[in-house]
């Protein structure tokens, strides 16, 4: 009983980190339908600045967690700039290859700038373990719960009580309309990738304190594991994402657990396609009757 | 039909020009070892990609998973070849390889084409990556290690002739009314199944003939290189596939071919170019879709019909 | 009808093109390999600079330029009566098999290198063996350990191919007899790499060799960050020691993670684990009654060469070395002894040279090659409390 309680401890510290991600994915694809392939790598970079202020400046977690929202979200708005805005008009496969682009220039620029070796992250916290019930428990696993579910209910709360938030609504759900009422849809559309942005770096910053390795590849795997989390939740809503996030993880979790290591990836995508197969649109998903 | 004929038979001939041209040079020195290679891994990609091509560009279903129907053909071949390592047991591997891979893309896509866009390609790619990880844990296969000593059976001449024949089966497929109807459900689903089409049964052909080429391309990659193992057939080699077909434009032929070439060039020369290399090849890839984001190409095709028709016209006039 | 023609003339292109390609094999030209001309020795570098192999091929650039800077510095290699300079011509394969396969012709053929180093991995090897057999330019890997990679099918071995690393056999024996002999410790739980044949290869060799009781076997994959559901999994389970047969990257995760979890056991674990990345991402508090097998070491069987090339490459890329880095520069002068040995720098001598090399000392130890291409050399075992290496011992 205590080992499937533990199980299940490792199994939403997992998806916390998933679901973090994931929401960026949801996000973007939601206003832009854009597959944001370098979401990932937006998380990695988060990560290196996390590493470099508290290695340089001395910063001390709170800071570098917050510094590296504003940096990631920069990091976004540059990026949609860039590289998505010329190809908004333009067919949307186009634009995921993009975005693949702009994922392989992350991790191969920052490759190319810090090397690809692994960093240890500089310690700015002491690991304490509680014992609750013979359950292990440290305070980073908490502090990552924690700081996910307040990034989330505050997300919620900009989407749904803000006038930036409705923009951002009217604009996912038609973009002509929206910009006729008055929208502006460039602002609205950056201010999304900040957003998301910002999410991905805190993630990426408290991963690295957390498993205490980072490197310029590290986003690769997550990002597309998160893909998968927002497509299995329902992709472009928030609370699919998160609870997508969250089934990846305990999904990983107990298949490892019950001795199917070998097959970890294998059974999540199984689960995936099931998913998808009864329910078209993910968990959360309305499926849209097509009108003729 | 003696049209069609005809054209194909043009076809034919130019393809016989372009093998004894690259022979001459090959016998003249001009191409080496070094150009051969580049040439065979460029054939090997143009198989690929034109495959990819008719299940993206021409029935409008989005795979992430080429990758996967690759490495059934690759594992089938190199299976049989390291059994029976003649020319007959490279056809023979080929064959297995086809029709394992066809079998799989029909248990994958009756039930996954049911699924629109991007909910497809995520389907896809997550059916690829589960042939992965079996490839990785399966006995027969060598697990992580894979399979190598694999019979050199394919050489430029080889990947030559195969990419003439599945380039003819898929122009053919395309013009053909078969052809038309896929090309239909990429229009218009629903206009396609209101006029009597069944949509699913010609998206699941798109995909099964896909699939089948991708497999040959993959047999050709394994008695190529000679080794084989399940990182070869990631993600990232399905985004690779991808990238050829976006560059060169979704639904031309001929802009798979360039893109295809255009890459295979451009990996050639950025080898000098160590740790800069991918920031490179990055740089590129979003330049060009930026600023050409149809692709190289678009949906332009060069046709040697048209050729003539226009020459025609111009005598009359 | 229509369907018919098409076929029957697809099949006759068909037949036509297959012979023709049968014939067109035949035109390569019988010669010598390359031969060394000009007042320098070309030496190429397969090296895996991006892609997912980048760390560890990046670390084998940075040992092969080191050594040819040495050896240039110290007046280049004697041919005869002549003393040449080495030249250094590097390409990067990506961390694909393909480009691997090309970068071999690349090199042997466009830039006519004598000898290769690289590439890395085992996989990649495979790939640039048929190019490099062809040119009849040898090549040394300073990271491909799998068993098969030196021998032919038949059982003869691969003229064209050698390594400066143990193969997995080799070190996989020698940990399973020290673990039940010296340790005496009788029951192993695996924690192995599932996506490499690096962590194939040692679970193999460490399971048919050990005597003991391996009482579970788990996966992972490389990349991976979270092992708490496996760790917690077999921390319920009876057993003396944890082996984890893969990489630092992987296994310094491993360690912090059980450590921090409570399992005290000791951690044992293979070249892969020889790096000072280990301790750093496990940290010191957490790195501790850790065994593993390496190669240099310089407080075992006093290696003078090891501590030099310690400091010479702390003191040129300021931080501390690896394996990789030291198996690539023994590689290099591995070379460079072949070259001298035979009095000649064209490919097949160099090969010849290797094939007989006897004695070598290198930083990894001393190296006798054997009649498969693999260097026969002391292994050490090394352990690790506290973040540091307390005690190194050599075993046969």
């Amino acid at each position: 009983m205590q080992t499937v309680l533990q199980q299940l401890v490792n199994g939403l510290s997992l998806g916390s980190i998933y679901a973090l991600l994931a929401l960026g994915y949801t996000m973007v694809y939601g206003i832009i339908k854009l597959i944001n392939f370098a979401h990932g790598d937006i998380y990695m970079l988060g990560a290196f600045w996390g590493y470099y202020v508290i290695h340089q400046w001395h910063f001390s977690f709170w800071p570098a967690l917050l510094s590296a929202m504003v940096f990631c979200a920069l990091a976004g708005v540059i990026i949609e700039y860039l590289a998505y805005r010329p190809l908004r008009n333009s067919p949307r496969i186009a634009a995921l290859i993009t975005a693949i682009g702009v994922s392989f220039l992350l991790e191969n620029g920052m490759s190319y700038l810090f090397s690809s070796n692994v960093r240890s992250f500089p310690q700015v916290m002491d690991v304490k373990s509680y014992n609750l019930f013979g359950i292990k428990v440290s305070n980073i696993q908490v502090l990552i719960l924690v700081v996910s579910i307040v990034l989330m209910i505050l997300l919620q709360l900009i989407i749904r009580r803000t006038k930036m938030g409705k923009a951002m609504r009217a604009v996912s759900v038609d973009p002509d309309a929206a910009q006729l009422i008055g929208i502006n849809i460039d602002r609205t559309i950056s201010f999304t990738f900040a957003l998301g942005s910002a999410l991905a770096g805190a993630a990426g910053v408290m991963i690295g304190l957390y498993y205490n390795s980072i490197d310029p590849l590290m986003g690769m795997t997550p990002g597309i594991k998160a893909f998968v989390a927002a497509v299995l939740g329902g992709i472009g809503l928030i609370p699919g994402a998160a609870l997508g996030g969250f089934v990846i993880g305990i999904l990983e979790t107990a298949t490892q657990a019950l001795g199917f290591s070998a097959f970890k990836d294998a059974v999540v995508y199984v689960v995936l396609i099931i998913i998808l197969l009864v329910r078209p649109a993910g968990i959360l998903g309305k499926n849209i009757k097509e009108k003729v | 039909m003696k049209k069609n004929l005809k054209y194909n038979a043009i076809w034919l001939a130019i393809a016989v020009v372009g093998y004894v041209l690259i022979y001459a040079l090959e016998m003249v020195g001009v191409i080496d070892q070094f150009g051969e290679t580049t040439l065979v891994l460029i054939g090997i990609n143009i198989i690929l990609a034109t495959s990819l091509n008719l299940v993206i560009g021409f029935a409008g279903q989005f795979s992430l998973g080429h990758a996967g129907f690759m490495a059934l053909g690759a594992y089938s071949s190199a299976l049989v070849t390291q059994a029976i390592p003649t020319v007959g047991g490279f056809l023979i591997g080929l064959l297995v390889g086809i029709i394992v891979s066809g079998i799989v893309a029909l248990v994958v896509g009756i039930p996954t084409l049911r699924l629109n866009g991007d909910y497809l390609a995520i389907a896809t790619m997550g059916a690829a990556e589960i042939i992965r990880i079996i490839l990785n844990n399966l006995k027969i296969t060598n697990g992580p290690a894979g399979l190598y000593n694999i019979p050199m059976l394919a050489n430029w001449g080889t990947v030559y002739v195969l990419v003439v024949i599945t380039t003819l089966i898929i122009v053919n497929f395309v013009h053909s009314r078969n052809g038309r109807a896929v090309m239909s459900v990429r229009e218009d689903e629903i206009a396609a199944e209101s006029i009597g089409i069944n949509t699913t049964k010609y998206k699941i052909i798109a995909f099964v003939l896909g699939a089948a080429i991708a497999s040959i391309g993959g047999a050709l990659h394994a008695n190529y290189i000679q080794t084989i193992n399940p990182t070869d057939f990631g993600i990232m080699e399905s985004i690779n596939i991808l990238i050829i077909v976006v560059l060169g434009g979704i639904g031309s032929i001929t802009g798979t071919f360039v893109a295809a070439f255009v890459l295979g060039l451009l990996d050639m020369v950025l080898q000098n170019f160590g740790t800069l290399r991918m920031v490179l090849y990055s740089l590129a890839l979003i330049l060009i879709m930026v600023f050409k984001p149809s692709g190289l190409l678009g949906t332009w095709e060069f046709s040697v019909r048209r050729l003539f028709t226009h020459k025609k016209a111009k005598g009359d006039a | 009808m229509k369907g018919k023609k098409f076929f029957a003339m697809l099949g006759a292109v068909a037949a036509t093109g297959l012979l023709l390609a049968g014939c067109s094999g035949s035109g390569s030209a019988a010669g010598g390999g390359n031969k060394q001309s000009g007042n320098t020795i070309k030496i190429g570098g397969n090296f895996e600079l991006s892609g997912s192999a980048a760390a560890y091929g990046q670390a084998m650039q940075r040992g092969t330029k080191l050594a040819i800077k040495q050896i240039n510095k110290d007046g280049g290699v004697k041919v005869g009566n002549k003393k040449l300079k080495l030249e250094l011509v590097q390409k990067d394969n990506k961390s694909d098999n393909s480009q691997v396969a090309s970068v071999a012709s690349n090199l042997t053929t466009q830039s006519k290198v004598v000898a290769t180093v690289g590439p890395i991995t085992s996989g990649a090897d495979l790939a640039a063996l048929p190019n490099q057999t062809k040119a009849k330019v040898p090549f040394i890997t300073p990271g491909g350990t799998q068993d098969a990679l030196t021998v032919q099918k038949n059982g003869k071995v691969q003229p064209y191919i050698f390594r400066s690393c143990f193969e997995d056999s080799y070190q996989g024996k020698a940990l399973a007899k020290y673990v039940y002999n010296n340790m005496k410790l009788k029951k192993v739980a695996i924690l192995a790499d599932k996506s490499t044949d690096y962590g194939q290869g040692l679970t193999k060799a460490f399971k048919k060799e050990f005597k003991g009781q391996v009482v579970q076997t788990e996966y992972y994959q490389a990349g991976d960050k979270d092992f708490q559901a496996l760790l917690t999994k077999m921390k319920g389970k009876n057993f003396d020691a944890i082996f984890v047969p893969g990489y630092y990257s992987e296994a310094g995760l491993i360690v912090k993670q059980a450590r921090q979890m409570g399992i005290t056991q000791p951690i044992l674990g293979a070249d892969g684990f020889a790096d000072p990345k280990l301790v750093k991402i496990a940290g010191k508090e957490n790195a501790t009654n850790i065994y593993y097998t390496t190669h240099f070491d310089a407080k075992a069987n006093n290696n003078a060469k090891a501590a030099a090339y310690m400091a010479l490459y702390k003191k040129t890329y300021h931080e501390q070395a690896g394996t990789f880095d030291a198996l690539a520069y023994d590689a290099t002068y591995m070379i460079k002894q072949a070259i001298e040995d035979q009095k000649s720098a064209d490919s097949t001598k160099i090969a010849t040279g290797l094939a007989n090399l006897k004695n070598f000392k290198g930083v990894t130890g001393t190296i006798t090659m054997d009649k498969k291409h693999n260097p026969q050399k002391q292994v050490i075992i090394s352990k690790v409390e506290e973040g540091k290496e307390v005690s190194a011992t050599a075993v046969k």
